[in-house]
């Protein structure tokens, strides 16, 4: 099973051309069946997952997810909790990113404005919302994963929220005024 | 070379056992206890109580590797990866589910104390005599005022919180003080009072979690990560308080690694002379003797010790002269209910993460109602609370609009979910594989159990129930749910070696004392007649407690 995923995907990687995430597909030590053997993200990669969560969460009077790392949270989690399945939907979903942002855009990712990725990233995330099977997959994984790595982060749980390891109390009716950050749990 | 002597010897050591060594130990009995997996410290082996969430690998989720190797513990949130060491592995200690069956075991010292759900209620009346008056399986040996002074020893030692609701059928205890309900569970507990005119009843969960400091133990801190082990000492464990007490007395000794393989029983005077161990480190076999024996090693894992026992005279094993050893398996039936949401309240929010939530104690089949189509009857637990980041926030922009949206806390939302009686059925059984063992050449066990055509019935009315409490106390978008339920899952098995009043239908008497065997006493789940709907770790410490008293009373009377 492992092993005809990867070729599946080694054989799309190529067919795609360019610098594609995933093209390091490569034979590997071993993994979980129904999981890409050697799947493994190039530091490009990384970086471009690093802007697509600063689109998604960016910096304001608090860093943003790409201050958390959150290109490396990104591959760690997809190589170790995703499926086979879901890897191949969020690496030629990231391929496929990258190609229709140029369509639309007339620019490569890296090279666009916050504002540019933002917008379009917005764009997919609605037309997935509004799609039966929620195609393309991959924005409801980019917005799932950067979601959770930002807020669980030191600095999403400490600075965007409160963090509180002992409260030594509990108040089950505390008073709570509009804009009051949440309690990281 | 003559085995090592002890006057008691304890097998097991979580929520039974801690108490059973206790309570010897106490007595001024010397206490061998044995528990098959390794040793946990205090504080010094839990090891993930105090990491941030920014530490934890996967924050929470599941790895593919985890799944794949784990596919038993897979189907509950039993499988994290903050405490995976202290949940049984299937790989080492495979079962045979002959039905669907999911067995969820501690295997280290405190066994199952450290993991458990804490809810902590007495049975009464209704369910002690609920046997007898129905014709089903065989009486309770006891009643309610037979365990009420041992409910009370226990609850003061081991520390529950809880409200007195003055209600008979859930007999209030030693309290500390409760925990608060939150400004939305006070609205719904109060709107369902008013709407059922005072028949149904919203509490605070009676929970082994301190609002009082006690001995060695600080109060509760409102962490809410009790299943990591608590540095604070602020639930009732083994570690936190049974295990201490009996260790200050001097008189115990506590042996990890150790599996007990079956009980050395002497014929002519029909006693166990000891155990027989299997060190899982070593493989090495040891034998202990000591006067009398109490089984606590979880209510399956006892009874299979038992099966495993002499053999040579009852090829079942002992007790199995009661045609009883093996079966009337019961757990809770659960896993469905209702959720909705509950409007305004946005000036209101939580400080603290409370490791409880709301009780609804049964009202099914109870005085003054119209009966059901189903015997027995179930209750509730939940709670309301105020959603998080991880809500969905569709309709907002990603940037910094949802950064913001998603760092200011949601609507307030409450779930409440059944938890049910499951009837002791004769044909619900466990037995030893006659081909299958485990690595240390054990056999292992074969789960056939099912629920039946009372639990479904009920299951209808758990539901519905749940809904209908939830919209007349004003929640909007109420929801019912049935999440589906195999056998096991309550992750509270009881049964196979039960209580009674006679030899021929029971393998056990009122004082847990095996018929065949009177040295020999099993004080865990296994011993229960029926299983109520109610929690039953606190009833086990009341059996043992109240068990040992007897024993060390026979023995000074030279009865053992």
């Amino acid at each position: 099973m492992a092993m005809n995923r990867r070729d599946a995907l080694k054989s799309f990687v190529l067919m795609m051309g360019g610098t594609m995430v995933g093209a390091n597909v490569l034979l590997t030590g071993c993994s979980p069946e129904n999981q890409i053997v050697g799947l493994e993200f190039s530091p490009e990669d990384i970086s471009f997952l690093d802007e697509v969560g600063e689109a998604i969460i960016p910096a304001t009077d608090t860093p943003g997810a790409k201050a958390v790392g959150i290109g490396q949270f990104m591959v760690m989690m997809v190589k170790e909790t995703y499926s086979g399945e879901q890897q191949e939907s969020f690496v030629s979903g990231l391929n496929m990113i990258k190609t229709d942002f140029k369509k639309v855009n007339g620019s490569k990712f890296m090279e666009a404005t916050q504002e540019e990725r933002t917008a379009y990233l917005n764009e997919l995330n609605q037309k997935a919302m509004t799609s039966e099977d929620n195609e393309p997959k991959v924005i409801g994984m980019l917005k799932d994963l950067t979601i959770l790595g930002y807020f669980t982060s030191e600095i999403g749980a400490t600075q965007q929220l409160r963090y509180v390891e002992a409260p030594g109390r509990f108040d089950g009716c505390a008073d709570y005024k509009k804009g009051d950050r949440a309690y990281a749990l | 070379m003559a085995n090592q002597s002890y006057d008691a010897i304890v097998v097991g050591s979580g929520i039974s056992g801690g108490w059973a060594a206790k309570e010897l130990t106490e007595k001024g009995l010397k206490v061998l206890l044995l528990e098959r997996g390794p040793n946990v410290e205090h504080v010094k082996d839990y090891k993930t109580a105090t990491t941030p969430p920014w530490e934890i690998p996967h924050r929470g989720r599941r790895t593919v590797e985890m799944i794949e190797n784990h596919p038993n513990l897979k189907r509950d949130y039993v499988l994290n990866e903050l405490n995976l060491d202290w949940w049984a592995h299937e790989s080492d200690s495979p079962y045979i589910e002959k039905k669907p069956f999911t067995w969820f075991r501690g295997y280290q010292v405190g066994g199952r104390s450290l993991l458990w759900g804490r809810q902590s209620y007495r049975l009464s009346d209704i369910d002690f005599n609920a046997n007898l008056k129905e014709g089903i399986a065989v009486d309770w040996p006891v009643r309610y005022k037979d365990l009420a002074p041992w409910y009370s020893y226990v609850e003061k030692f081991a520390g529950i919180s809880g409200n007195k609701d003055g209600l008979a059928l859930l007999p209030d205890g030693e309290f500390q003080p409760p925990m608060d309900l939150n400004c939305v569970e006070k609205d719904v507990a109060e709107r369902i009072k008013n709407y059922y005119k005072g028949a149904r009843l919203m509490t605070i969960g009676r929970v082994a979690n301190l609002t009082q400091p006690l001995e060695g133990r600080v109060q509760c801190q409102y962490r809410n990560k009790c299943w990591l082990g608590c540095p604070f000492g602020g639930y009732f464990s083994t570690q936190s308080s049974t295990l201490p007490a009996a260790m200050k007395t001097g008189n115990l000794t506590l042996r990890p690694m150790s599996i007990v393989t079956r009980l050395i029983y002497d014929k002519d005077s029909k006693k166990a002379t000891g155990v027989e161990v299997l060190d899982s480190e070593t493989n090495q076999t040891v034998e202990y003797d000591a006067k009398i024996v109490f089984l606590c090693a979880s209510a399956f894992n006892s009874t299979a010790i038992l099966m495993r026992t002499a053999t040579d005279i009852w090829p079942e094993g002992l007790g199995s002269s009661s045609g009883e050893l093996g079966h009337n398996v019961m757990d809770h039936h659960f896993r469905l209910g209702a959720n909705g949401t509950m409007e305004g309240y946005e000036d209101k929010y939580l400080f603290g993460r409370r490791p409880n939530g709301i009780y609804i104690p049964r009202f099914r089949n109870v005085e003054g109602e119209q009966p059901r189509d189903y015997i027995r009857g179930f209750g509730y637990q939940g709670g309301a609370s105020r959603s998080g980041w991880s809500r969905n926030v569709a309709e907002i922009n990603f940037g910094a609009p949802m950064k913001e949206a998603l760092s200011e806390p949601g609507p307030w939302s409450m779930g409440i979910t059944a938890f049910g009686e499951i009837l002791p059925y004769h044909e619900n059984t466990i037995k030893l594989s006659a081909t299958e063992k485990d690595k240390w050449g054990l056999s292992i066990l074969e789960m056939d159990a099912e629920i039946k055509d009372n639990e479904k019935k009920m299951r209808v009315d758990m539901m519905n129930d749940a809904v209908e409490m939830l919209e007349a106390a004003g929640m909007k978008n109420v929801k019912g749910f049935d999440a589906g339920y195999t056998f096991g899952q309550g992750i509270h098995e009881m049964g196979t070696a039960r209580m009674g009043r006679d030899p021929k239908t029971s393998v056990l008497n009122g004082n847990n004392q095996v018929w065949d065997a009177k040295n020999v006493f099993v004080t865990d789940g296994a011993a229960m007649t029926s299983a109520a709907a109610q929690n039953p770790s606190l009833t086990y410490m009341a059996l043992t407690a109240r068990a040992v008293s007897f024993a060390v009373e026979e023995m000074k009377k030279g009865n053992l």
